[in-house]
């Protein structure tokens, strides 16, 4: 269990010096948003998996990121009102709450997270990557922008493979939609020394992370690579991949994590640092927002440490090797969407969370499964059965959601985690794993 | 002899019940060849017929296979078909196909393909990638390229070769067999006593488990007598029925909504069989064709993308048609496609002033008293507004 630490605030969260820079970062892009109305600066909503940040920065575009608001909305307690207002207005109770809630707020003055009203999109670049909501979540928005959409389809891993033809797909319609859109957009010209000047520093920055994200091989792990790993993809998952911000702050999580190994401490809580590890574990999918901290809690209180996680990959699988590369500018953006892990195909999270397990010397794999998203909870039960049979280490099951708070059950959650972890010690104990 | 419509619609309900696949399993013993399962909402059926296979169309297990083994791979939040669908697979009710192809529909459908890697490595299988750019030179040579894949490895898991003159073959009967479906729309929506839909679906369904050309031949049989056959006519509301296109109803769903007082004029049940709204060039490449036809001659549909704001003014437009009273949103419950399609169309049905009524279903929803109580609302109602 983490101890708390004598002079903080018991409500107060600890966070590092990494986590208050990060903070410090998304307030700066949530200003930068609400600040567009008196610069001028064009606006593009786009989604994580398969942005084209680098590009869009190349036009001096900042983009809008409808499911960062969402997550965020969701964190700070007001994702139930949004997603009441939208069903009020006719959306079923069956679908992304992710999608409700951008709708609830957009109804209620676009109020952004930060508590700023968030500009129009003066355009909307669908990236259509590994979700097929995204596609009925912009149709549903370009009813409210009337703005111009911009549809970019990314072929389906469905075999596990990207093939040249849907490489050049890609290329295609970057050079003949996106840009042309883009360059009509903003009165620019396509500046392609620009975008290899932002995927070079891009680079720079994936380097980092994925020196962040393996540390925790180490024993004991220097990060949470799920609960911390949200903090810690922020950054590069939002407005600053491609930017000098971007890099600066990988390079100063990196020595703080680094640090941490040479210190033999293990990974920071908001109760402060975890220093018991008692389990390691692989989660996939992606985690509750409007009780983040409460379901934190429940990992951190049994000394249990996610040691790698397959949401952290939704908007790159850097950690297998993918960088983008400024002497491929299209190409590589191309392999980026294609790449995303929602693009992958079952068999493929299978093979990546066995790998996990194995790699990260896991003591088993949790999966979180949640009702707004089909593209990672259809199939996720037999994911459980395949990698428990590969792995050997006990999988186990929890159900919540993203930011609808009435589909999070802390006390059954909570339950399921400690029986979960009970069968995992009784497993360890048997000798089943490393 | 000659059938009567009862009889025809009995012989199809048949076929519809056989969760044995017992027509499609003769097929090939009659030396047929192979067969290929697809699930919704489109597949190139040309495509798997010119490589010498039966297209199958696979649409889960309604409501008389007792769903076991299928729940167990999939949590409550997720819609039905799949389960079912795998329940089929796992019970081995589709070990006589040769292959399955699963269209980019959503994310079920999509992951589903993935789990079938796994749980049946041994079958082909294919994901059906289809182009949501409808540019020809974009789009259109991905799909065509996708078409060629798909085309060369069904000519490996059945021994025949797609040539270009078996596919401009193909293309043929299946140009005949929309044909022959959209007649019977037609007859339906014209003269609705005459072609209830119940009938009519019952009829468009066998389509999934006969070979085309016995289809073709099924749906003028049943066009034919329905024409020639007296039937009263009733003071009924017309309706269309939206959002029905994957997991299909139930068919005591599609008869309680006519039993409480409803036409069902249009619906977009099993799109599949009338996809293209215009026949494919007849002559040159017959790849291109297909493909151009995809991108030009698509019918607006949920699952695809609309670089308009096209689809509730062609909804509009399919009511105005059909001389519709009201539109009926039928949505298979956790369907993302339909579920979060419907708050654009509702928008454009208030703008235009045209009544609807919404529910959820699953295909093995078995309560329908409270359904036909709705429906047999708004079709009084409906009936009083145009009074009024």
């Amino acid at each position: 269990m983490a101890p708390r630490r004598p002079d903080v605030d018991p409500t107060a969260a600890v966070k590092d010096r990494s986590m208050q820079r990060q903070k410090e970062l998304i307030a700066s892009y949530y200003d930068r948003l609400a600040a567009v109305p008196e610069t001028g600066e064009k606006t593009v909503a786009t989604f994580v998996p398969g942005n084209l940040t680098e590009l869009l920065l190349s036009f001096d575009i900042v983009p809008i990121l409808p499911e960062i608001n969402a997550l965020q909305s969701g964190m700070r307690q007001k994702s139930a009102g949004y997603i009441n207002e939208a069903e009020r207005m006719g959306h079923s109770e069956d679908v992304c709450t992710y999608v409700k809630c951008d709708v609830g707020m957009l109804a209620g003055g676009n109020i952004g997270p930060t508590g700023k009203i968030l500009p129009a999109a003066d355009m909307l670049l669908l990236s259509y990557t590994g979700c097929f909501t995204f596609m009925k979540w912009f149709e549903l928005l370009r009813e409210e922008y009337k703005c111009p959409t911009v549809f970019l389809q990314t072929p389906y891993q469905a075999r596990g493979e990207v093939t040249p033809e849907m490489r050049q797909y890609m290329i295609e319609q970057l050079k003949k939609v996106v840009i042309p859109s883009l360059e009509q957009l903003t009165g620019k010209k396509f500046d392609i020394d620009r975008l290899r000047e932002a995927l070079t520093l891009s680079a720079r920055a994936e380097d980092d992370l994925v020196a962040v994200l393996e540390s925790a091989k180490h024993r004991p792990s220097p990060i949470d690579s799920y609960f911390g790993g949200v903090y810690y993809i922020g950054p590069i998952f939002t407005a600053f991949r491609g930017t000098q911000e971007g890099c600066d702050y990988y390079a100063m999580l990196r020595k703080e994590v680094e640090q941490r190994i040479a210190d033999g401490r293990g990974p920071t809580t908001p109760e402060g640092d975890l220093e018991d590890e008692r389990f390691r574990l692989v989660v996939e999918g992606p985690p509750n927002w409007t009780n983040f901290r409460e379901f934190w809690k429940m990992f951190y209180d049994e000394g249990a440490v996610v040691v790698a996680s397959t949401y952290t990959k939704v908007g790159g699988l850097y950690d297998r090797g993918f960088r983008h590369d400024p002497s491929d500018p299209l190409g590589t953006l191309a392999d980026y969407c294609l790449g995303c892990y929602t693009n992958l195909s079952l068999p493929k999270r299978v093979e990546l969370l066995s790998d996990y397990v194995n790699e990260y010397e896991a003591d088993g794999f949790l999966i979180n499964s949640v009702k707004s998203c089909a593209s990672f909870s259809a199939g996720q039960l037999l994911i459980l059965r395949e990698v428990e049979e590969r792995t050997g280490r006990a999988g186990g099951f929890i159900e919540s959601d993203l930011v609808d708070p009435r589909y999070f059950s802390g006390a059954n959650i909570k339950n399921r985690i400690e029986s979960y972890l009970q069968m995992v010690d009784q497993k360890r104990s048997a000798g089943v794993t490393s | 002899m000659t059938r009567t419509c009862q009889e025809i619609a009995a012989y199809s309900e048949r076929l519809y019940y056989d969760l044995e696949f017992g027509s499609c399993k003769a097929w090939k013993e009659d030396g047929g060849g192979h067969c290929v399962g697809y699930m919704p909402v489109y597949a190139p059926r040309e495509v798997i017929h010119a490589a010498g296979a039966m297209p199958v169309g696979i649409v889960g297990a309604g409501d008389w296979l007792e769903v076991i083994r299928g729940d167990a791979y999939y949590q409550s939040y997720l819609c039905h078909i799949p389960r079912s669908t795998v329940d089929l697979a796992v019970t081995g009710r589709l070990e006589f196909l040769d292959g399955m192809l699963f269209p980019s529909t959503c994310d079920v459908i999509r992951n589903l393909s993935g789990m079938w890697q796994m749980l049946r490595p041994e079958t082909y299988s294919r994901y059906v990638d289809v182009p949501q750019n409808f540019d020809p030179e974009i789009g259109g040579r991905f799909w065509e390229h996708e078409l060629r894949e798909l085309a060369r490895e069904l000519g490996e898991v059945t021994g025949t070769e797609v040539t270009d003159a078996r596919l401009r073959a193909s293309i043929k009967l299946f140009d005949e067999n929309r044909a022959v479906v959209n007649e019977m729309y037609a007859l339906r929506r014209d003269q609705p006593h005459r072609a209830p839909t119940s009938e009519v679906y019952l009829v468009l369904r066998a389509g999934n488990v006969v070979d085309v050309e016995t289809h073709t031949a099924l749906v003028r049989e049943y066009i034919d007598t329905a024409k020639a056959t007296d039937r009263p006519d009733m003071d009924n509301s017309r309706v269309v029925i939206v959002g029905t296109f994957c997991e299909q109803p139930p068919l005591g769903l599609i008869k309680s909504i006519e039993r409480s007082g409803c036409f069902v004029v249009d619906d977009d049940m099993l799109l599949v069989s009338r996809w293209f709204t215009a026949d494919p060039a007849p002559d040159g490449d017959p790849f291109g064709a297909l493909a151009r036809a995809f991108v030009d001659h698509t019918v607006p549909t949920a699952v695809m993308y609309s670089p308009t704001s096209g689809r509730g003014k062609a909804l509009v437009e399919r009511v105005r048609r059909a001389r519709a009273e009201g539109v009926i949103f039928a949505a298979p419950s956790f369907c993302v496609p339909a579920l979060l399609d419907q708050p654009m169309l509702v928008a454009e049905l208030d703008r235009e002033g045209i009544p609807y009524t919404a529910f959820k279903y699953s295909e093995n929803t078995g309560q329908f008293g409270p359904i036909r109580e709705q429906t047999g609302t708004f079709a009084d109602t409906m009936k009083l507004w145009s009074a009024a």
